[in-house]
């Protein structure tokens, strides 16, 4: 079954155009990575499938339920984690919940029950009748989380769920992630933290310029960089590498992808020993998913 | 039902979020008070007419002052895209504002009507009265959302806009000159104004000759309400999407 589908997606503001006909569909129970580079169209899509924007062209379904001309179900089936945070910040968290599952039309007991759960599993519960001006970002974030899981949706959207907050409040808030993942609910999840998409989801979407790079695993994807080895090496001045070897600049550090690893070293070896530098250190990785992604975006240029 | 239970939740919050805010209360409570006072002190009008306008004025202004901030606060604070993620439809959230924005203007009339009280004043005819200020909060409150219609998230922007547009109402329409007395082209002006007819229940409330029959009073606020709504459901349909 297809939780979430999106069709030819076109969203033009003034003279930007901002999608340029995405699709891609994410099957229910799955956790699907969005990523791209800021300006790439991630928060487009995402106000576009959470019924906040309207698509110039193009189709998107929640559950089957067309978010233009059916947006009251399809929003119904949805929990939405926004960017920015958007509590009531002269309410306090147990009214702001109280108001979201009444615009999800729970019923008063059903509401009170679940925000003292919800509350409680996030650390916040103490705070209930505290206005949410006083909370740090952390807390606030995680009252924004409590929010989208109020009425229990099938489909959460989580934007960012992590930027600027602390290692705790990340963590936990990862692991709420692969709680839900675990439940069967259909995760939605953009972030720029690389590693963090790699942890939590089962398959990636890469948006750049308002158009779909590349879809798949997050395993798949990285296999896509060129080559199953980088070699990392860093000298004790600035050097041109012969261009054959494709070396990445990346800060006083070189990366190489390869798959003839041995040929590689070698040769990095003679070009230091020809040209009188010091290798400082020398490393071989798996290509990470940073890598991949950087080396897809660079493709589309 | 369901929706209207959506809007009394949003109704709910306007309360907590907004009665309190400075521009609400200066523009609702305390400027119609100092704008009363600076043209009725020193004229030798009678009580009745006094405290009739001031009841006018107060239900004008306060239902004026909080339905237009709500929709520009909302956008800046970007809680306005918390509401529309939710499963509620734009009529929804309109229909909150204008409860919460018509609840505040029949809560504060209960102000000018005290005073007239403790001065020994009393409405002869009080559900005529009460009827009035609830019809009228309503309209005046469908009012306000109009002058919000143009979507900017400044707040002041709008306050201005409000204030140009309630300010030459408040003086075209019978509350310091009775109707009857103004020169033909302002008289035709003030029938164009929906606080005419509500001053005009107020003074006939405190035993005073109203200008029209008081079901035509009633009528023409209802006729103005459901003008005033349509336009703002119409105006803020658009005007939602362009704040986010």
């Amino acid at each position: 079954m297809i939780a979430i589908e999106a069709e030819g997606l076109k969203k033009r503001f003034g003279n930007v155009e901002a999608l340029k006909g995405v699709s891609f569909k994410v099957k229910r129970g799955e956790t699907f990575g969005f990523l791209g580079p800021n300006g790439a169209g991630k928060t487009t899509t995402v106000r576009i499938l959470t019924g906040i924007l309207k698509p110039d062209s193009g189709k998107a379904r929640i559950n089957g339920y067309d978010v233009v001309e059916e947006t009251l179900k399809a929003k119904q089936s949805i929990g939405v984690l926004p960017e920015v945070s958007n509590a009531y910040p002269d309410l306090t968290a147990w009214q702001n919940l109280m108001l979201v599952a009444s615009l999800y039309g729970m019923r008063k007991n059903e509401a009170e029950k679940r925000t003292v759960k919800l509350l409680k599993e996030f650390g916040i519960y103490e705070r209930k009748d505290s206005k949410v001006k006083g909370f740090s970002k952390g807390m606030k974030q995680r009252l924004m989380f409590c929010m989208a899981l109020i009425s229990d949706p099938e489909v959460v959207f989580l934007d960012e769920p992590t930027s600027g907050l602390d290692v705790l409040s990340a963590r936990m808030i990862r692991e709420k992630v692969l709680e839900l993942a675990s439940d069967g609910k259909t995760v939605f999840l953009t972030s720029h933290n690389m590693e963090e998409i790699n942890m939590l989801c089962d398959r990636i979407a890469l948006i750049d310029r308002g158009k779909i790079v590349t879809i798949d695993t997050p395993e798949r994807i990285k296999a896509k960089v060129g080559g199953n080895v980088a070699v990392e090496v860093s000298f004790d001045k600035p050097v041109r590498l012969p261009r054959r070897l494709n070396a990445k600049k990346l800060g006083d550090k070189y990366i190489i992808y390869t798959t003839a690893v041995h040929e590689t070293i070698c040769e990095i070896v003679d070009y230091a020993k020809k040209n009188n530098v010091k290798i400082v250190s020398i490393d071989t990785r798996t290509p990470t998913l940073e890598d991949a992604f950087i080396s897809l975006l660079e493709g589309t240029k | 039902m369901k929706s209207l239970i959506k809007s009394l939740a949003i109704a709910k919050k306007d309360v907590l979020m907004y009665y309190t805010k400075g521009p609400v209360v200066i523009f609702g409570i305390l400027l119609p008070l100092f704008l009363f006072l600076a043209f009725s002190v020193g004229r030798s009008l009678p009580l009745n007419f006094l405290i009739a306008g001031l009841i006018s004025m107060t239900v004008f202004f306060a239902s004026t002052s909080v339905s237009p901030a709500i929709a520009p606060w909302e956008g800046q604070m970007r809680t306005l895209e918390r509401l529309i993620s939710c499963p509620i439809d734009e009529k929804t959230i309109i229909l909150g504002d204008i409860i919460a924005s018509m609840t505040f203007g029949v809560s504060i009339s209960a102000v000018p009507i005290l005073i007239g009280v403790v001065i020994g004043l009393i409405p002869s005819n009080p559900v005529v009265l009460l009827l009035g200020i609830i019809a009228s909060a309503f309209c005046f409150s469908c009012l306000g959302l109009l002058f919000s219609a143009y979507p900017t998230n400044l707040p002041s922007t709008v306050m201005m806009i409000s204030s140009l547009i309630r300010f030459p109402l408040i003086f075209i329409s019978g509350i310091f000159i009775p109707v009857s007395e103004m020169p033909e082209w302002s008289r035709i002006l003030a029938y164009l104004s929906p606080l005419t007819y509500f001053t005009d229940i107020a003074r006939y409330s405190f035993d005073l000759m109203p200008a029209f029959p008081i079901y035509v009073d009633l009528l023409v606020i209802t006729a103005f309400s459901a003008l005033f709504l349509a336009l703002a459901v119409e105006l803020h349909k658009k005007a939602i999407y362009k704040r986010i």
